[in-house]
């Protein structure tokens, strides 16, 4: 039993990191209909943020936790940086080209933005310096949850909430639904789209750099083509759950995490991915819009 | 009798591609005025509109409003200037309720107490509206849906309202009902009113003046008493 609840506990907190990633995928999905394939760079941006920010400060002796907030922080506006320009140049001026456009450009700046984190820093594996610490509270349940995998937790809970109350009281949480919903209309009642649309890559490039930062303290490692996989995973879990919703974004992560983690628990971490992939394919196959996504009825 | 110019649109040639385009539409439209545009499906009716609200770009031409010019401002400055509209299929958000709406409408203004009177304006228009201000936009029928986009635009209390097909897909009652909504909204605030309509008829009853358009072309253009009895129109868009 403590078996099943340690992997059950696992497999929630790496579906929190999905879902970190998957909300960046499925807000901009909601608001321009792209997927935005640099998306898993901005991650790894952050990763790497706040690996220089922690490994710098941990230098001087500050103290753990004062590491934290500010590696948190300045991989969330640093990765915030790179979303902005990311949407100003490369989608920006393909918004009235035909949808193929901005796709083949979402992959030109995700190799861009690997290649050059390669070249800029290095193609080895880094250590990243352990931010979170065992707490002793939690040496009697230790060998079913440890201590970064509480902190996930946590974390993600309390961004999920903060999302939310965001998106539904204020005003450019109205403005991102607004927008999502009509865009036409959304112009009509004033709503400076362009604004919006850079407020979503702000937003979810910020929550991918949380998820960076917390993923790397957790694995303890990072390199140039971390944002890859996890992009991939997190786009899977996007649309597990249905592209273009929020909660869809999270359950589909969640589901997600779930199945890996059991997976690997109870057949072979070798098998991970392919019980991953095939969950997508069946939930393809019975629900193509995912499970909480709406059918894709165009009006005319 | 009228105001100044409220709006004018000098030769405007508007379009995407070649859809729908303007080929040359100049119009004025005065202070307080309530004037219909109407025309054949295809004529270019909800192409200018859109070309006034800055959906649409203008290749040529001037649009005035109050003398300033408006083309190629955003869409957000010219509903910031006082032109809202209520385009055509209403466009409400489904997904939002009733009071999300609203609030949308009145997105670009400040003005607390002001936004608080109006809304009072509104659901005293439309109790219905009250009642059902937490429920989703899209669970309202088509003619409350009309009534929640006309109260939507009025949010933004704009000086000039367009309006876009307003009865289309109603019931005979519940058009006569809208048409009868918009002469009350004109007369008691004094706002001035663009009406496309393919429904001539009702248009031209409430109108003051009306402009025919054909292929991107005003052709014709008189007081909407003597378009009515004018035997083309009758012809061509009255079914006389």
């Amino acid at each position: 039993m403590d078996y099943f609840i340690e992997l059950f506990l696992s497999g929630l907190t790496r579906g929190s990191i999905y879902a970190l990633i998957a909300l960046g995928y499925t807000m901009v999905y909601g608001i321009i209909g792209l997927i935005n394939f640099a998306h898993g760079e901005i991650y790894m941006i952050g990763a790497f943020t706040s690996f220089i920010v922690a490994t710098t400060l941990s230098i001087y002796g500050f103290p753990l936790a004062a590491i934290v907030v500010v590696a948190g922080v300045a991989a969330a506006i640093w990765s915030s940086a790179y979303g902005y320009t990311v949407e100003q140049i490369a989608y920006k001026p393909l918004r009235h080209a035909p949808r193929l456009a901005p796709l083949i450009s979402a992959i030109g700046m995700s190799i861009l933005l690997q290649n050059y984190v390669l070249l800029a820093q290095t193609s080895d594996f880094l250590p990243f310096p352990k931010l979170i610490p065992e707490f002793a509270f939690m040496e009697p349940v230790a060998h079913v949850i440890g201590s970064s995998d509480l902190v996930i937790l946590i974390t993600t809970a309390m961004i999920m909430l903060a999302l939310t109350l965001l998106i539904k009281f204020t005003r450019i949480g109205k403005a991102m639904r607004a927008t999502a919903q009509d865009r036409t209309m959304a112009l009509l009642v004033g709503i400076n789209v362009d604004r919006v649309i850079s407020a979503t890559f702000i937003l979810g490039s910020a929550l991918a750099a949380i998820g960076g930062l917390l993923i790397a303290s957790h694995i303890g490692q990072i390199n140039f083509a971390i944002g890859f996989i996890a992009g991939i995973k997190a786009f899977t879990a996007a649309v597990l759950g249905g592209i273009g919703s929020i909660p869809g974004a999270v359950l589909g992560s969640l589901v997600l995490g779930l199945t890996e983690s059991f997976a690997t628990g109870y057949v072979s971490s070798d098998y991970e991915d392919v019980f991953a992939f095939s969950l997508l394919v069946l939930i393809l196959i019975f629900k193509p819009s995912g499970l909480l996504g709406k059918a894709d009825t165009k009006k005319v | 009798m009228w105001g100044d110019a409220m709006l004018e649109l000098k030769n405007i040639q508007a379009g995407y591609g070649n859809v729908h385009a303007l080929r040359d539409v100049s119009l004025t439209i005065h202070t307080g005025e309530i004037i219909t545009l109407i025309g054949a499906n295809g004529a270019g009716k909800s192409t200018t509109l859109m070309a006034i609200s800055g959906i649409v770009p203008c290749r040529g031409g001037q649009i005035l409003l109050q003398g300033r010019e408006i083309q190629g401002l955003a869409p957000d400055r010219i509903v910031a200037m006082g032109v809202s509209q209520v385009p055509e299929g209403r466009h409400i958000f489904a997904g939002l309720t009733v009071q999300e709406n609203l609030d949308l409408g009145s997105f670009l203004r400040t003005d607390k107490a002001g936004i608080r009177q109006d809304l009072d304006y509104v659901y005293s228009l439309f109790p219905f509206l009250a009642e059902r201000r937490h429920q989703s936009g899209g669970t309202l029928s088509g003619g409350e849906q009309q009534m929640l986009a006309m109260s939507r635009a009025l949010m933004a209390r704009p000086r000039l309202l367009l309006l876009d097909e307003p009865s289309m897909g109603l019931a005979p009652l519940m058009i006569k009902q809208i048409f009868a909504i918009i002469k009350a909204i004109n007369k008691e605030h004094n706002t001035t009113i663009f009406l496309v309509e393919q429904n001539a008829h009702q248009a031209l009853h409430i109108a003051d003046r009306g402009y025919v358009l054909e292929n991107g072309r005003i052709v014709l253009t008189d007081s909407a008493e003597r378009l009515l009895n004018n035997p083309e129109v009758q012809k061509a868009y009255l079914g006389i």
